[in-house]
């Protein structure tokens, strides 16, 4: 039974193809309609998809269709085709689903934009490669959309290109990410000449025959590469710079590819490669060290920034390396599930953020927000339960996820990771808390006529007095990711709280139809993940606990900050003194790598390649070929005398020459 | 019977005059006489070889050369003419218009 999937990315292809070229001349309404119409009906299809999906028996699943060949080249073959299991399905849902909620908010906060078909041609351009990705049942297709992806966040982040930072943000992005590119394509390099194909059934059936690495081998190195890879695309330690710095972008823009789809693409990549992964420990320690340093190494940052975006995109980071952290521990289905809930709510933080910031003209330093639940009371709400979600209070979404990959990183033995993870939780608690006092509480700080602090979302065309609420278009997502947000995590009620963690159990045969290893030698993270919590529900009640004090913690520590004693973070400020500045500087990351990679590539660039082999080498051949041409012609030249007699004169010569030469022939 | 190469000489040393005349010469009247001369040495070699070989192609060849010769006298002395009214003169030095 064939599912016409292919139907999915095509929609907003489609649509990104008539808004992309005849945009321009469409009123705004028929851009909506099409933006809008395309990424509508892929969500309904997929819907569709997911219902056919859930009658399909269990020997069908996954369900693959191919439709063409890509390219052959000896032995390896690509192809156009769609591989549908679980996994993907979430994906399809999630992308689809927030994409269109995203693409409503977006005509209202874009109304008084330049280039309004130009950005919805971009945001449907995304969605087909996001879907390309997701739905791709190869590795090279995959890629496809992978790049694409990262070439929408490019055009994306540089809407406003005629703003220096802007674009400057763009090319940061697109350059960090290929560096984590270069590591997926040796990747997939690797499992070409081992594998001699990049189909998802032949590499994972394949792999089936691999033992369990137990020291570091061509499994681990294949783990490794795509991890960074992912971590390219989902902004962890060590490539992470470029996510804060891409809020530089349209809100919405910010809400759907650098917080709910496309940064999770890295997630969904380690996830899906979980064959690769279960068979190299080494690989997935690392997987699970670099998501939980990123997590509360993002969190500390996001303490300290002040501009609103900002620490949504730390908060980002933090929450991506706890997805990490949770792939890290083979708890695979509690990464994928917090990926889930995180689409909803960082999805509906950003957009309320942008409502904010539309609100109030522009502005984003929350210094000068403040007191705006008055102002704005339909969006204080949906914050509120964004902020409550991603703190973690049950039984809201991100409870049940984030306590999972908990859990997870408890019972897998990784003590160590699951103490940083919580005090990242108490973080991140504390954070967004500071946000939510600092933004609703209070007294509002905003001058009202004040220019110099507009502009940073280039808003400030049309002068705010005071702050307003925004129009129903923008609020009317924000309600749907609310409720999202708040019953989002009950699909994954573990059963030590009476559910049955039907999520997991739902996406289980992705991770386990790979998983068995013939040698016999289980793999001890995904062993320790699986279902070992049964025996010990009183244990994880007590972890549970301990999130949500720790969540409570946080609420009460930014409480007592920002709301009750309103002076005391400028003091503490200034008593860290020098540590306070480093925290607010990034911790300096930025200006480390200018001076260690981006200086010495610019100085090799600028001294070798540019001046060295370009202009010297290269031009100067160029340029000496020319000089020299002229230099024989100036001599020759002369032969032309214009004398009758010179020219009879060469002709004679000429004669005799061949003459000479025949006779010398002959003679020979 | 005078040999061959008597003819053959006699028709290199015409041909050779010419030569010397075509470059020595400024006057272009006598260029052209010169290479009338050139064109009767190579009729002379014709002929030689005609006879010499018993074969009609090398005569058919010299009445070729000959009706050429005459167009080309023709033409020459026309523009000889032309140029003459222009430049006033006849020598070849000053006639170097073509020069780059």
């Amino acid at each position: 039974m064939s599912l016409h999937l292919w139907i999915i990315p095509l929609l907003p292809l489609a649509g990104a193809a008539i808004n992309g070229l005849l945009g321009k001349r469409f009123p705004k309404a028929v851009v909506n309609a099409i933006a809008l119409g395309s990424t509508a009906s892929a969500f309904g299809y997929a819907l569709y998809v997911a219902v056919q999906f859930m009658g399909l028996p269990a020997d069908q699943i996954p369900h693959i269709e191919r439709y063409a060949t890509w390219m052959t080249a000896g032995a390896f073959t690509a192809e156009y085709g769609i591989y549908l299991d679980q996994l993907s399905l979430v994906m399809l849902l999630i992308v689809t689903g927030v994409g269109f909620l995203i693409h409503i908010y977006s005509v209202g906060y874009m109304e008084h934009e330049g280039g309004y078909y130009r950005f919805f041609a971009y945001l449907n351009i995304f969605m087909f490669f996001m879907l390309t990705l997701i739905l791709a049942n190869n590795y090279l297709l995959m890629f496809v959309g992978w790049e694409g992806v990262g070439l929408a966040s490019y055009l994306l982040i540089g809407f406003w290109f005629l703003k220096d930072s802007a674009a400057n943000a763009g090319k940061k992005a697109f350059i960090t990410n290929r560096v984590g590119d270069f590591g997926f394509l040796i990747a997939l390099f690797l499992l070409i000449k081992h594998f001699g194909s990049l189909q998802y059934e032949t590499v994972f059936k394949a792999l089936t025959a691999y033992p369990v690495e137990a020291s570091a081998g061509l499994l681990t190195a294949i783990g490794l590469l795509m991890l960074v890879g992912a971590s390219g695309k989902s902004a962890q330690i060590p490539l992470y710079v470029w996510l804060p710095d891409a809020m530089e972008g349209p809100t919405p823009v910010s809400a759907l590819i650098h917080a709910a789809t496309m940064v999770t693409a890295g997630v969904y990549m380690v996830a899906r490669s979980n064959a690769v992964f279960n068979r190299a420990p080494i690989a997935l320690m690392v997987v699970a060290v670099i998501g939980t340093l990123t997590a509360i190494f993002a969190a500390s940052i996001g303490i300290v920034q002040t501009d609103i975006k900002k620490v949504l995109a730390y908060s980002t980071i933090s929450q991506l390396g706890y997805m990490f952290m949770g792939c890290g521990v083979a708890a695979y289905g509690a990464g994928i599930f917090h990926l889930m809930t995180h689409a909803f709510f960082k999805a509906l933080l950003f957009l309320s953020a942008g409502a904010i910031i539309h609100g109030l003209g522009g502005e984003q330093d929350m210094r000068h927000m403040g007191g705006l639940r008055k102002y704005m009371p339909k969006t204080f709400w949906c914050m509120t339960v964004a902020t409550f979600t991603i703190a973690g209070f049950p039984p809201l979404a991100a409870f049940f996820s984030k306590d999972e990959i908990l859990w997870a990183t408890w019972a897998s033995g990784n003590h160590v990771l699951w103490l940083i993870g919580l005090i990242a939780a108490g973080m991140t608690s504390f954070y967004m808390f500071r946000l939510w006092f600092m933004t609703f509480f209070g007294e509002y700080r905003g001058t009202p006529a004040d220019d110099t602090h507009h502009g940073h979302d280039s808003h400030d065309e049309h002068g705010h007095g005071t702050p307003h609420e925004s129009p129903m278009i923008m609020i009317f997502p924000l309600m749907v990711l609310a409720v999202l947000s708040f019953v989002g995590g009950w699909v994954g009620v573990p059963a030590a709280l009476g559910g049955s963690d039907r999520f997991d159990h739902f996406l289980a045969p992705v991770f386990q139809s790979t998983a068995e290893a013939p040698s016999g030698s289980e793999s001890t993270a995904s062993s320790t993940a699986g279902h070992a919590e049964h025996e010990e529900t009183g244990t994880e009640l007590l972890f549970m606990g301990m999130s949500v004090a720790a969540a409570a913690l946080g609420f009460l520590g930014a409480w007592y900050m920002y709301y009750k004693r309103t002076d005391l973070p400028a003091k503490m400020a200034a008593a860290a003194g020098g540590l306070y500045t480093f925290v607010l500087d990034k911790y300096k990351v930025d200006e480390f790598y200018g001076a260690a990679v981006i200086r010495p590539i610019v100085l090799a660039s600028t001294n070798i390649l540019w001046k060295g082999i370009d202009a010297t080498l290269i031009d100067g051949a160029v340029d000496e070929s020319a000089a020299g041409a002229q230099d024989i012609s100036d001599g020759l030249r002369h032969m032309q005398s214009g004398s009758i007699r010179s020219y009879a004169g060469w002709v004679a010569f000429g004669a005799a020459v061949v003459i000479a030469f025949m006779v010398w022939q002959g003679v020979r | 019977m005078v040999p061959l190469s008597w003819y053959l000489i006699l028709s290199a040393i015409l041909f050779a005059c010419g030569v010397a005349g075509f470059l020595i010469k400024r006057n272009i009247i006598t260029i052209f006489m010169s290479i009338e001369l050139m064109l009767n040495a190579v009729n002379l070699t014709f002929v030689a070889f005609a006879a010499e070989l018993k074969m009609l192609s090398g005569h058919v060849f010299v009445f070729f050369v000959m009706v050429v010769a005459a167009a080309e006298a023709a033409v020459g002395l026309a523009i000889i003419i032309a140029v003459f009214r222009t430049r006033e003169t006849l020598n070849v030095d000053r006639v170097n218009l073509l020069k780059l």
